[in-house]
C-alpha cells in the first residue's frame, strides 16, 4: 500500500513538471522534420508544454524560451525502437527473471493473451543507455513464448518516467517462418491451420459474451479471444515474422482474404523478391538490413539491398530490431543507405515509418506541431557511426545524458593507483 | 589468382602502423608491397588504379571468427564449432571442421577481410586448436591455410564452460573452471617431462628405450606451454582475466590475447604490463551477466593505457564491417577525451591482430616486403557509407565491387534464390 501511495505521488510530481516545463527553442540546426515540411536549414524548433509548437527557418524573437544553441548540429525526431524487448529484460541469459520469455501456461493456449504492459520496468539500465543515444520510444514485446503468438506488445516512452506506457496492448506478434513452424507442430502445415483457427474463432466471438458462465467450445482460451478480437477487427497490428518469398506470399494471401487485418511483416528477408506485391497490398515491413546470410533455408535470398529495393517499390520500411543495442539501429539504417536505400528513407525507417505502422504518427515520429517533443540534437549525420546524440529531449524535457555505462567509463577513465576504484565516484 | 603489378594512385593511404599519406601511391609487385610514395611508376605489364578520393589500408585481420565451423545455414548438421563432450579438448582442431562453402567467407571478403583466425567455440575450458587462414575462396581448407602461421589454442573463462558442464559432471563454477585449466597444464608439463627424458636418454644412447605414446590433447597443451602455439582466451570480466594472469605465471606460458575482454578497461594498465592483447567489440554488452559492464570506450581506453587493442568480430555479420567497429570505438574515445588518430586506430584492425597471431612479419601493414594484402575503400573507411571496392590478397585482386561478374559465389548459393546477387 505504501508503495502505491509513493508511486502515485511521484507520478503527480512528474506531471506537474511537464506542465511547468520551460518552453524551449532549439536554434540554428539543420532540422529533419520528417513531416511535409521536409528538411529546414538554420531552423528554430519551438517546444511548448512538452509538445512541438513549430519549426521555422531563421531565428524569431524568443522571449520566454530557454534557448539551446544547435548551430552546426543536426536535429531529428527521437528514434523509435521498432522491435525490442526494452523494459522486459536486463540480462537475458542465466541471470534470473527475464520477462521477455515465458513458459507454457493454461491461461493461454496460443500466447496471444500475454500482456507486457504489466512487466515494463522503466528503470532498467537499458533505458538510459538507449535514450542518451537518441532512442526516445520503442515498441516492446516478448521474444519467445514457445507458442503461436508472442503476446501483446506495448509502445513505451524511454523517458525517465514512472509511467512509460504510451499504449498497451498495441500489437500482437507471431512467427510464420521456419522458427514458427519449429515452435508450432514442426510444420507450416500445422502452423497455418493454428493461425487460421485462432483468427476465425476471434472473428466468430466478436460481439459475443464470453463470461465464465457462457458456453464456449472453441480451441482458444477466453483470454486469447479477448486479445485477438482487436487484431481481427484491424484495430491492432499483427506483426508476422516471414522471411522466404513463399511465406511472404502466404501472408499477402491472408491479407487479401481478410483485408481488414492490419498486417506488418518482420524480417521480410526475401521481401525484395515480392516487393511490388507488398506495396500493392499496403503491407509495411520491419527488417534488419544487415542480415545478408542464408542463416536458414527460408533466408536464401538475403541481401544488404533488401531495404533499398523494398523502399524503391513503395514499401514502407522500418529498421531497428535489437534490445540491448537498439542504439545501433541508426548504424543499421546507415548500412541500408550504403546499399541503396535513400538517406531520407533511412531516417524515416527509424522515425515516422515506425510511428505509422503502430498508428501513433499523430503523436510521434516527426517534428509536427502538436506532437510529443521527443527531439535529438546530433553532432552530425545520425546515420554516420562516428556521430553521436549530444542532447536528447523527451516530452520537451532535456534528459540526463548519463547512463550506467557512461558512469563506468568515467570511473575508469583515469586508473587510480592511490586507492581502489570502488572509492571513485564519477 | 594471378598477382600482377599494381600501382594504386592518388589515394589517402593508412600504412597500418600509424602513418598516413595523402594523395599518394602504393606499388604492389610479385605479391608484395613495394613502396608507398608520390613518384612511383608501374612496369609496362602492370596496371594503374586511380584511387582519387579513395582510401587504401592493409587488409583487415579478424582474430576471432567461426566462419566454416558455425556456417550458414545453421542447424545441428552444421554445428561443428564446439566439441562439447569434455571440458578439455585440446586435441581437436578447428580446421578439421571448416566448411569452405560458408557464404560468410565471401561476405567478409566484401568487407575487406583478408586473413582470419578460425577458432573452436567457447563451451570448453580448452576448446582446441584455432587456425589462421587467408580469405581465398577455396574447395578445401588446405588451400586457405596461412603458410607458416603458428596455431592458436582456444580457451574459455567464465559462464560458458560452467553452464555447459554444470550438469555434465563439471566444472559448474568459476573455481571449478580454474582447477580444470591448472590440471590440464600440470598434465601437459608431466607429458613434456616424459618426452624430454626420452630425448635425453635417446641422445645418451640408452638401450631398450620405449617411445612414449603421443597424446594429442597433451601434445597441443605442451606446445602452448612452449609458446609454439598461441593461447587465445575468451574472457569477459576483469577478475577472470586477473585470475588467468596468475595461472599464466604459475605455468610460465603466455596468453596472446583475451577475447571479448569487455572489462579490459578496468585493468588496462595490468594488461599492458603483462603484454596481453585484448580483442574486443566496439559496443556489445549485456547479453549475459559477464558482459553487463561492457562500455563503448573499452577499445580506446585499452589503447590509451598502451596495451594492445584489437577489434574482433566473433560474428558472421560483424566481420563484414569491422572498419565501422573501429570507427565507433575511435569516435567514442575522442568524445571521452582520448585523441587517437585514424592512422593509429587502424592498428586495431591489421597490425595488432597480426602480432597476436604471430604473422606480423608477413602481413598486417603496408611495409616494404610484406604480403600485398590491401583494400581500396570508396571513401574514408571510418564512415558508415564507405565500401571496400578492391581487395587484394598477396597482390591478386580477389574482390572487385564494381565487377559483379567477378564475385565469388559459394557452391551452396549456386542455383538458389539470389545467386550472384549483390549481397
Amino acid at each position: 500500500m505504501n508503495k502505491l501511495i509513493k508511486y502515485s505521488f511521484l507520478g503527480s510530481m512528474l506531471l506537474t513538471q511537464v506542465v511547468d516545463a520551460k518552453n524551449v527553442a532549439i536554434v540554428g540546426a539543420k532540422v529533419h522534420t520528417m513531416s511535409s515540411q521536409g528538411t529546414v536549414d538554420n531552423a528554430t524548433v519551438l517546444i511548448k508544454d512538452g509538445k512541438i509548437q513549430s519549426v521555422m527557418e531563421g531565428e524569431p524573437a524568443l522571449a520566454g524560451y530557454e534557448i539551446i544553441d544547435a548551430k552546426g548540429k543536426v536535429v531529428t525526431p527521437g528514434l523509435i525502437g521498432a522491435s525490442t524487448s526494452l523494459g522486459l529484460v536486463d540480462v537475458g541469459f542465466s541471470a534470473g527473471t527475464n520477462d521477455s520469455n515465458s513458459s507454457l501456461t493454461s491461461i493461454s493456449k496460443t500466447g496471444a493473451a500475454f500482456d507486457v504492459s504489466y512487466a515494463i520496468n522503466p528503470e532498467s539500465s537499458l533505458m538510459a543507455i538507449a535514450r542518451i543515444e537518441g532512442v526516445t520510444s520503442a515498441a516492446t514485446s516478448m521474444g519467445r513464448t514457445g507458442q503461436l503468438f508472442n503476446g501483446q506488445g506495448a509502445l513505451i516512452s524511454l523517458g525517465d518516467s514512472s509511467d512509460p506506457i504510451i499504449q498497451g496492448r498495441a500489437f500482437i506478434s507471431t512467427r510464420l517462418g521456419n522458427n514458427g513452424a519449429d515452435t508450432v507442430g514442426g510444420s507450416r502445415s500445422v502452423l497455418w491451420v493454428s493461425l487460421e483457427t485462432a483468427l476465425a474463432e476471434a472473428k466468430f466471438a466478436i460481439g459475443k459474451s464470453l463470461t465464465p458462465i457462457d458456453e464456449w467450445h472453441g480451441e482458444l482460451s477466453r483470454a486469447d479471444i479477448a486479445a485477438l478480437i482487436p487484431v481481427v477487427k484491424g484495430e491492432v497490428p499483427l506483426l508476422v515474422d516471414a522471411r522466404r518469398a513463399a511465406d511472404i506470399r502466404q501472408v499477402i494471401a491472408l491479407k487479401q482474404r481478410q483485408p481488414q487485418l492490419n498486417i506488418v511483416i518482420t524480417y521480410a528477408t526475401e521481401g525484395w523478391r515480392v516487393a511490388k506485391e507488398l506495396a500493392d497490398n499496403n503491407i509495411p515491413v520491419i527488417l534488419d538490413p544487415e542480415a545478408n546470410l542464408p542463416f536458414g533455408f527460408d533466408q536464401l535470398g538475403s541481401t544488404l539491398e533488401n531495404a533499398g529495393r523494398l523502399a524503391a517499390a513503395g514499401v514502407e520500411v522500418s529498421i531497428g530490431m535489437e534490445t540491448h543495442n537498439i542504439r545501433l539501429a541508426r548504424q543499421h539504417a546507415g548500412n541500408a543507405v550504403a546499399n541503396g536505400l535513400s538517406w531520407d528513407q533511412g531516417l524515416a525507417a527509424l522515425t515516422i515509418n515506425v510511428a505509422k505502422l503502430y498508428g501513433i504518427d499523430d503523436k510521434l515520429g516527426s517534428l509536427d506541431s502538436g506532437k510529443i517533443a521527443d527531439v535529438v540534437i546530433w553532432s552530425g549525420d545520425p546515420l554516420e557511426v562516428t556521430e553521436a546524440a549530444e542532447l536528447v529531449l523527451i516530452s520537451g524535457e532535456k534528459v540526463d545524458m548519463h547512463s550506467r555505462q557512461s558512469k563506468l567509463r568515467d570511473r575508469y577513465l583515469k586508473l587510480q593507483t592511490d586507492k581502489p576504484m570502488q572509492y571513485v565516484r564519477p | 589468382m594471378a598477382s600482377i603489378s599494381v600501382l594504386i594512385t592518388n589515394a589517402t593511404v593508412l600504412d597500418g602502423i600509424g602513418g598516413v599519406f595523402t594523395d599518394s601511391s602504393v606499388l604492389l609487385q610479385n605479391g608484395k608491397v613495394v613502396a608507398i610514395g608520390k613518384d612511383l611508376s608501374v612496369p609496362d605489364d602492370g596496371v594503374t588504379v586511380d584511387a582519387k578520393g579513395k582510401w587504401v589500408t592493409p587488409g583487415i585481420i579478424d582474430v576471432h571468427s567461426h566462419l566454416g565451423v558455425y556456417p550458414a545455414p545453421g542447424g545441428t548438421a552444421h554445428s561443428d564449432g564446439n566439441e562439447a563432450t569434455n571440458p578439455v579438448t585440446a586435441e581437436v582442431w578447428a580446421e578439421h571442421s571448416i566448411w569452405p562453402q560458408d557464404a560468410g567467407f565471401q561476405r567478409a571478403l566484401a568487407g575487406g577481410v583478408t586473413v582470419m583466425q578460425i577458432l573452436p567455440g567457447s563451451a570448453n575450458l580448452v576448446g582446441g586448436r584455432g587456425v589462421t587462414v587467408k580469405n581465398l575462396p577455396s574447395a578445401t581448407v588446405q588451400d586457405m591455410k596461412f603458410p607458416d602461421a603458428p596455431y592458436g589454442m582456444k580457451m574459455a573463462c567464465g559462464e560458458n564452460p560452467k553452464r555447459v558442464y554444470g550438469t555434465k559432471g563439471g566444472p559448474s563454477t568459476r573455481m571449478g573452471n580454474v582447477a580444470g585449466y591448472r590440471q590440464a597444464w600440470a598434465d601437459a608439463q608431466n607429458y613434456q617431462r616424459t618426452w624430454d627424458k626420452y630425448y635425453v636418454d635417446h641422445k645418451a644412447g640408452k638401450k631398450d628405450l620405449k617411445v612414449p605414446k603421443r597424446d594429442l590433447k597433451l601434445e597441443t597443451l605442451a606446445l602452448a606451454l612452449k609458446g609454439e602455439i598461441l593461447v587465445h582466451m575468451h574472457c569477459y570480466r576483469a577478475d577472470d582475466m586477473g585470475t588467468m594472469l596468475d595461472v599464466m605465471k604459475e605455468f610460465n606460458y603466455k596468453i596472446a590475447a583475451f577475447h571479448h575482454a569487455v572489462e579490459s578497461y578496468k585493468i588496462a594498465d595490468q594488461l599492458a604490463q603483462a603484454g596481453v592483447c585484448s580483442a574486443m567489440w566496439a559496443d556489445w554488452w549485456g547479453f549475459k551477466l559477464e558482459a553487463y559492464d561492457g562500455i563503448q570506450e573499452n577499445i580506446p581506453m585499452v589503447h590509451a593505457a598502451k596495451a594492445c587493442a584489437i577489434v574482433h568480430s566473433d560474428s558472421d555479420l560483424g566481420i563484414q564491417r569491422l572498419n565501422q567497429e573501429a570507427a565507433k570505438a575511435w569516435a567514442n574515445g575522442r568524445r571521452a577525451g582520448i585523441n587517437i588518430s585514424q592512422a593509429d586506430a587502424w592498428q586495431w584492425l591489421s597490425a595488432n591482430p597480426a602480432k597476436s597471431l604471430g604473422i606480423f612479419e608477413q602481413t598486417g601493414s603496408l611495409e616494404k616486403g610484406k604480403n600485398a594484402d590491401v583494400v581500396i575503400w570508396s571513401a574514408d573507411p571510418f564512415s558508415t557509407y564507405a565500401q571496400a571496392e578492391h581487395v587484394y590478397l598477396d597482390g591478386a585482386l580477389i574482390y572487385d565491387r564494381n565487377d559483379p561478374a567477378s564475385w565469388p559465389v559459394s557452391d551452396f548459393e549456386l542455383g538458389q534464390p539470389g545467386e550472384g546477387d549483390s549481397k
